[in-house]
């Protein structure tokens, strides 16, 4: 039985222009401890997507079921990491961590010492007591992604959180993903529209079109784990990301510059 | 946002600025009192028109007790407005963002209301609440209530969605993130407000006593006003003016102590967004 089960799922929003469906016909099963990409251009409502699986949404039609239990709201067991950071500035980096706990109504020093372990394992060990606006772009990333694991949750939600970064951070924060997914095995979905990055830390690639938004092919990634970023130049990853920017150049969604 | 992993080094404090800030200001008010005083000797206006700034000072001397109980009650008045403005008017901005329909009923009363002249509603409250101290705290009140309420509401709603979405998803009660994320964000706003809210209340204490009463700078001012005691009227501003200034600067204190980590409180040091 998969963890996360999405079956028959539509989206549809009102308009001033009438009813738009972003997304139609979803259906996704995701196992137990799975790394799965959501990969599609802007527009292809794969961050609708994600905001329905995290309960933030409810789906139009269709069901979404975590662990069993059909979606009433955000799930349990769930953490969830935006494109954008959303730390609280007058808090330290310390306390935006741990503010997932408090709403868990956790508190106490083991949490504290979870919350310190976690960000010394992110590289952000000595900034406990900085405040969010000291810190550079990677480095709120690394605390927005420890405040979503401080509770150790089954179901990691990832919305583009590398998209506002740049490329040498962006590669960093892959390794480091990869290496936390290795080590906790967690079930991810991770919304992106990075070729290379889905293909580099998934285990299946589900590409979505747009117009209305839904499920074109899901991909196996056959690639050893664990990953190292030197896999990206070996000739099965360049089948893999070949074959995915072909697909998405028959949908028009890339020009191709060949004649 | 910066995508280098470097630290900005910590903010030198601003104080040496500030101290020449208010330097320079107290200098700027030294050259208008010369300029004044010199005017009076040159140009010799009579007393009743305007008194030079010498025979002001001598006016507050003659009677400092009198000067200093008058300006008591007009900062008591004025507190009190001032007080229950903020405590009314943060549970309306929070009634007002929670419910649609406190939101159409109380907020577009509040609006419309807020488009009467306030003053002009002044003698109403004298009838109804006598001429003691409680129609004046009334009239401070209201006429801060409005900017409490508004810039608190707007910072109410000018959350990041993805912040209420955060929590959210950590299944955060209403309280929570009402408490932990939409209060505290909106307090720069509540903070402008405020700053705001406190020129009004004493203005509102003022007319509080001039429209009825037996005490206060507004009472002084009208009763020097009747006698032609120009230089009394004249006493009874430059405490206002104070009063007013301290009061602004109380309340500037107070945000800069509960929001060190605001955008507008970290002098320039930080990479911000």
């Amino acid at each position: 039985m998969a963890y996360l089960s999405i079956s028959g799922v539509r989206k549809t929003y009102g308009s001033p222009r009438g009813p738009v469906t972003a997304l139609k016909g979803i259906d996704l099963e995701v196992n137990e401890g799975e790394f799965v990409s959501i990969l599609g251009p802007s527009g292809c409502g794969k961050s609708t997507l994600l905001k329905c699986i995290a309960g933030l949404e409810d789906a139009s039609a269709g069901t979404i079921a975590v662990d069993g239990r059909a979606l009433k709201g955000p799930p349990q067991n769930m953490g969830i990491v935006f494109q954008r950071d959303v730390l609280l500035d007058w808090r330290t980096i310390l306390d935006n961590v741990l503010i997932t706990a408090e709403f868990a109504g956790l508190k106490g020093p083991a949490v504290r010492e979870r919350a310190l372990a976690l960000l010394g394992r992110f590289g952000l060990g000595g900034f406990e007591s900085r405040h969010p606006w000291e810190l550079s772009g990677g480095m709120r990333q690394r605390a927005a992604i420890c405040r979503a694991l401080l509770c150790d949750p089954k179901l990691l939600l990832m919305d583009e959180p590398f998209g506002a970064l740049d490329a040498m951070t962006r590669d960093d924060l892959n390794l480091e993903l990869a290496r936390i997914w290795q080590d906790t095995r967690k079930t991810v979905v991770f919304v992106t529209h990075g070729i290379t990055e889905a293909i580099f830390l998934s285990d299946r690639v589900v590409m979505m079109d747009r117009n209305p938004g839904r499920i074109v092919e899901i991909i196996d990634i056959d690639l050893p784990r664990p990953r190292h970023l030197a896999v990206r130049e070996s000739a099965e990853f360049g089948r893999y990301v070949a074959h995915v920017r072909h697909l998405f150049a028959s949908l028009g969604v890339l020009k191709d510059d060949a004649p | 946002m910066s995508a280098t992993e470097n630290l900005d080094p910590p903010m030198p404090g601003r104080l040496p600025t500030s101290v020449v800030e208010a330097g320079m200001v107290i200098g700027l008010l030294a050259v208008a009192l010369v300029l004044w005083e010199a005017a009076v000797y040159i140009f010799k206006p009579a007393p009743i028109i305007l008194p030079a700034p010498s025979a002001i000072w001598q006016e507050f001397l003659l009677s400092p007790g009198y000067f200093l109980q008058m300006s008591a009650f007009t900062l008591y008045t004025t507190l009190a407005g001032f007080g229950l403005a903020v405590v009314l008017g943060l549970a309306l901005a929070v009634g007002i963002v929670h419910s649609k329909f406190i939101e159409r009923t109380v907020y577009t009363l509040l609006v419309a209301l807020n488009s009467v002249p306030k003053v002009a509603l002044a003698p109403l409250f004298v009838i109804w609440m006598g001429t003691g101290v409680e129609p004046k705290i009334a009239i401070a009140l209201m006429l801060a209530l409005f900017s409490v309420v508004i810039d608190a509401v707007l910072g109410l709603r000018s959350v990041d969605p993805d912040m209420v979405n955060l929590a959210r998803a950590s299944r955060a009660s209403s309280f929570d993130i009402l408490r932990k994320i939409r209060f505290p964000n909106a307090l720069p706003s509540i903070f402008a407000g405020l700053k705001v809210a406190i020129s009004f209340a004493l203005v509102g204490a003022i007319v509080g006593e001039f429209v009825a009463g037996s005490e206060g700078l507004g009472f002084a001012i009208l009763t020097a006003q009747g006698q032609f005691d120009t230089p009394r009227v004249f006493v009874c501003l430059m405490l206002l003016g104070l009063l007013g200034t301290a009061l602004f600067f109380v309340v500037e204190a107070c945000e800069r102590l509960l929001l060190p980590w605001h955008v507008s409180q970290r002098g320039g040091g930080g990479s911000g967004h």
